[in-house]
Order: structure tokens, then sequence, then C-alpha cells
């Protein structure tokens, strides 16, 4: 009477890269194609000078031959990023377990998060200088810090209190102690939002601590060098070094991202 | 397999197969009278002594359940039937110690229902399967043994064994997201079983279930029951389910939740629950209590076109 089904019938396949549509691929590569042909077109028969705009030839001239120095900018700007990360998605999900506990410590930080979230946090990068000295990219890594804070610790308390009631009834019926609960389903539970916070702070954490170079401190990284190749007049350089920081910014995003599909992988459809 | 509704035989049904007519039937000898079962131990699995329960809500005063008393034996299965809000799922969740009685006295086991839930004499399965998603089906059994101290090696053979019972010996290292509603229900049956309680909760565990997906996890349900022949609870919108599964079926009714009365299902043809087949629900001593029940749910003795509804 007992209805054995095998594996085989009902595996699920998971996604795979190969199993991408061409046209998914080839499709944006075209537009990407197409715009790039026709830039280069209209600045070379429009004769449009290189300070408006460069042609794409010319910044992957500046591209090949300076990308020693690119590389360099964007260790220097990714080293800043990634620290500014690491302790920003820290300090939301510490901050984010606080509050969930706590009521009041939710309350109290209403009104902080709220003013973090609308303050463009770079603007705060010419006093972070003097505090800690321009000469250490301790500023730039707090500002990427304080930006990445803000959404991973709204989406980590969202991700707390997004406990399913039969989870929290059964771990009731076990008799379960506290520790227990936040072990076993709490915590699992915020997983996948904590890394949905990650990937939306990851372009942050790069534009912040790009931005933040415009302000001052050490000489290194995109942004001083974008502003150093604009003033001396190398316009295709300073887009080389713009085309860098997309690289970057792209990459930040993709890693997390590939890590927060990881995360979510058997969670149910929201 | 009937999947349409049995239509009842014409003629009075309230035959011998059913209880008593009026007031909840209170004895705690009620339950089959015969059965698999090696000596029965004398205390009931569960007793409830004129429950009540009312939710307050600011000045609305909702009585869920009033003066409710009910017994199951050890071994025995037991359905609570009735439309919604009746306080079925209450009463289900005061035995289960997720709430408790305004007033009245439950006892699982001869203990105090908390007492019950720390020495965790029952197993409970909701309406969804409640699995943990980023765990394997192995480890979602293995669940409340690992809460519970129980070793690694130990808890494998177990889950195993569960596996093979709810006939997913193949779905071990699969995740719930690759099996379907039946199969992950199975698995929620599993964990429940996983402790070898005495006693399963059971809250609508087959209500998101197709029609023949259902009678399939009946006819496990049985099995199960007459292998562990553990004490059932069992909630249900389902008439021809509660008849199929049951020694007795609770018939209750809405504002206030109370009691309508206790249908007796067995006699020749049904045997108690731990004997029925398929074949029982062709049975003309099924239809009659099917009938039965319905009639207690509609308040009202039912004379005419009554196959029509299917539930």
């Amino acid at each position: 009477m007992t209805a054995v089904i095998t594996a085989e019938t009902t595996r699920r396949p998971r996604l795979r890269v190969k199993d991408l549509r061409l046209g998914a691929v080839l499709a944006p590569l075209a537009v990407g194609a197409a715009f790039l042909g026709g830039w280069q077109l209209a600045v070379d028969g429009l004769g449009i000078d290189p300070y408006i705009v460069p042609a794409p030839s010319a910044i992957w001239d500046q591209l090949v031959a300076g990308r020693s120095n690119i590389i360099d900018g964007m260790v220097v700007t990714g080293r800043n990023a990634l620290i500014g990360m690491l302790l920003g998605g820290l300090v939301g999900v510490l901050g984010a377990v606080l509050s969930s506990v706590a009521r009041v410590i939710d309350q109290m930080a209403v009104p902080l998060v709220a003013a973090l979230s609308v303050v463009p946090i770079v603007a705060l990068a010419p006093v972070l200088y003097t505090m800690f000295g321009a000469a250490v990219d301790t500023g730039r890594i707090v500002v990427a810090a304080v930006a990445v804070s803000i959404p991973v610790y709204l989406n980590t308390l969202r991700g707390l209190r997004q406990v399913s009631t039969v989870h929290r009834e059964l771990m009731a019926t076990y008799a379960a102690t506290p520790t227990q609960v936040i072990r076993t389903v709490t915590l699992p539970t915020a997983t996948p939002y904590v890394f949905t916070g990650l990937r939306i702070a990851s372009s942050l954490a790069v534009i912040s601590a790009l931005i933040a170079e415009y302000f001052g401190g050490p000489v290194g990284g995109l942004g001083k060098a974008i502003t150093s190749a604009a003033a001396s007049s190398n316009y295709p350089l300073a887009w080389a070094y713009v085309t860098g920081s997309i690289v970057l910014g792209l990459a930040f995003y993709v890693v997390t991202l590939l890590v927060e599909l990881w995360f979510a992988r058997h969670a149910p459809p929201t | 397999m009937t999947l349409t509704d049995p239509v009842p035989h014409n003629g009075p049904d309230n035959g011998s197969d059913t209880g008593p007519d009026t007031g909840p039937d209170t004895g705690p000898n009620t339950g089959p009278n015969t059965g698999p079962n090696t000596g029965p131990p004398a205390v009931a699995a569960i007793e409830v002594v004129g429950v009540d329960r009312v939710f307050r809500r600011r000045r609305d005063e909702v009585v869920a359940l009033s003066d409710v008393t009910v017994s199951v034996a050890a071994g025995e299965f037991v359905s609570l039937i009735g439309p919604s809000g009746c306080g079925k799922s209450t009463l289900l969740r005061l035995v289960a110690d997720l709430d408790t009685p305004t007033s009245g006295t439950i006892s699982v086991f001869g203990k105090t229902t908390r007492q019950a839930r720390r020495d965790q004499d029952y197993g409970i399965a909701f309406q969804q399967a409640g699995l943990l998603p980023w765990r394997t089906v192995a480890s979602n059994i293995e669940l409340p043994l690992k809460l519970h101290g129980v070793g690694a090696a130990e808890r494998r053979a177990r889950s195993s064994e569960l596996l093979e019972l709810v006939g997913l010996q193949d779905f071990g290292r699969h995740h719930p997201d690759q099996l379907s509603g039946g199969m992950q229900q199975r698995v929620a049956i599993a964990r429940a079983l996983a402790e070898s309680p005495r006693l399963l909760l059971m809250d609508e565990p087959f209500g998101a279930l197709d029609e023949i997906t259902r009678e399939r996890m009946q006819n496990e349900l049985v099995r199960i029951c007459r292998e562990t022949s553990a004490a059932v609870l069992f909630v249900t919108h389902s008439i021809p389910e509660a008849v199929f599964l049951s020694d007795r079926v609770v018939v209750m009714s809405p504002r206030p939740g109370r009691i309508v009365d206790i249908v007796k299902a067995g006699g020749a043809e049904m045997g108690t629950s731990h004997e029925r087949t398929d074949e029982v629900r062709d049975a003309a001593g099924f239809f009659h209590t099917v009938a039965a029940v319905r009639e207690h749910l509609h308040g009202v003795p039912v004379n005419g076109a009554r196959g029509v509804e299917s539930r």
C-alpha cells in the first residue's frame, strides 16, 4: 500500500549557467555593441572634441595603456569598499539582532536610521578626514561602512521577523529553549534577508568609497585618479578610470548576488 | 476507490452504529473494544472536562469553546469535525498547550498539558507541513530528536526508519522545496512520529491536498496508526475522512463552539480504526455513519437529497 516514489521522477532541476538561453545573453550584448558603435561613429563623424565626449576607441587605448594604474586604483577603492562593507554588515546585523530582541532599542533606533538613510553619507567625508587624519583611508572605510549598515540593518530586522507562526508553534511544542529557537529557526530564516541587504549595499559601498575620495584623503583610488586625470585634461584617461569603477561596482554586485542566491536556494518563494 | 460522494441509503439510519443522540459522550471506556494493542494502559490519552475558552478583544467576547467534555483512550482515533469557527482547532491547541483554557481542565496521560508538552508526550502535525526549508528532509525529521539531545547515529537510524514508514526512503537528502505538497505532509507526519509519541495531534493535515492524494494519505495514516498504536486527535472538515479514519467522530457546532454529539464509527462492516481498507469506503455501514454525522452537522434530520453535498 505504501506508494514509494523514486527520486528521479520528482527531482527539480536547479538553474545552471548552461541553461541560460542564448537570447538572454546575446540581446544585451547586441545593444551594447550598437551603442558603442553609434558613439564611435558620432564622435568621428561630427568631430566632437575629447573634452566633451572622447571616442570609445580612445578610452580603450587609455584602458590598455594604463591598465596597471587602473587595477591599482581598483584595488585601493575595492579594499576600502570591502572592509567598509564587512564592518557595516556586522554593525547592521548586530544592531538588527538587538532591535529584534529589545523593543526599546528598536524604537530608539528608528529616528537614527531614518536620519542616516536620508543624509548622503559621503557628505560626512570631509568631517571624517579631519577626525581620522587625511593621510589614512579610515575616513573612506567609515563612509562605506555607514552606507552599508543601513540597508543591512533594515533587511536583517525584517528577516528576523519573518519566522512563520507554524515554525514558532512547532518549536513551542518541542519545548525548545529560547537559544534553540534563535539558532534553529530565527537566524536561518533571516539569513537570506541579510544577504539581500548586503547585495543592495554592495554597489553603495563602492560608490561611497569612491566618492569619498573626491573630498580629500590619501592619493590612490579610482576617485582620486578620475579627478586628477580630468584636472590634467586627459579626458580619455578619466573615462578609462570611470570604466574601471563600473567594473568594480559590477564585481561587488555580482559576487553578493551569487552569495545571496546560494543562501536563498531552498527558501520558499516570497 | 470512491471519489464521488456516497449517497446514503434510504430509511432511518440512526442505526446501531451511532452513539447516543443527546449529550456529549463522556465515558472514558468508549475506545475500540477490539484491537491489536497489547495491554492498553488504563489512563486516557486525553481527558477534557468542562472546558471553556473565551477570547476577549477589548469589549468583544468570543466564546470559542463552551463546556466541552471529551476523552480519547489510549490507542483510540478520535476526529473533531464541524464548520469553521466551531473551535475544533482551538480544542486541539489547548491539548497541545499552545493555548490555555479559560476554565475547565485538560489532562494528557494524567498530566497537565504543560507537563505533557515538556515531556514530549505528543507529536503534532499542522495543516501546513511547516518544514524548515533550509534543512534536508532527513534533518527535518531529526529536528525534535536533535533538540532533545539524541545522538547523531541514533537520529540517523530513526529518520531512515521513519522515511521508510512514510514511503520516502529516496528523499532523505532532498530539500522540502523539491517535494510535492503530499510528500511534504508525509515528512511532517514522520517528524511528528520521530519520538514515538503515544499521542498524535493532527490539525487538518490533509486539508491542502487534492482528493486522490488525500485518500492515499488516509490509507497510509491507518497503517501508521496500526503499526505505532498511537492515540490520535484529528481535526478535519471532511465527513468521509473523519468517518473513515476514526473510532469516534466528535461533531461540533459553532457560536459557541460545543459538542453536538459523538458518533461511533465501527461495527462489523467497518471494524476498528486500525482495520480500515479501501473496501470500507464502499460499505453500507460507512455510508450510514457518514449520514449520521452529516445529520448532526446540519442540526436537523435531513430526509431529502442529502447526497448532493460532498463535504
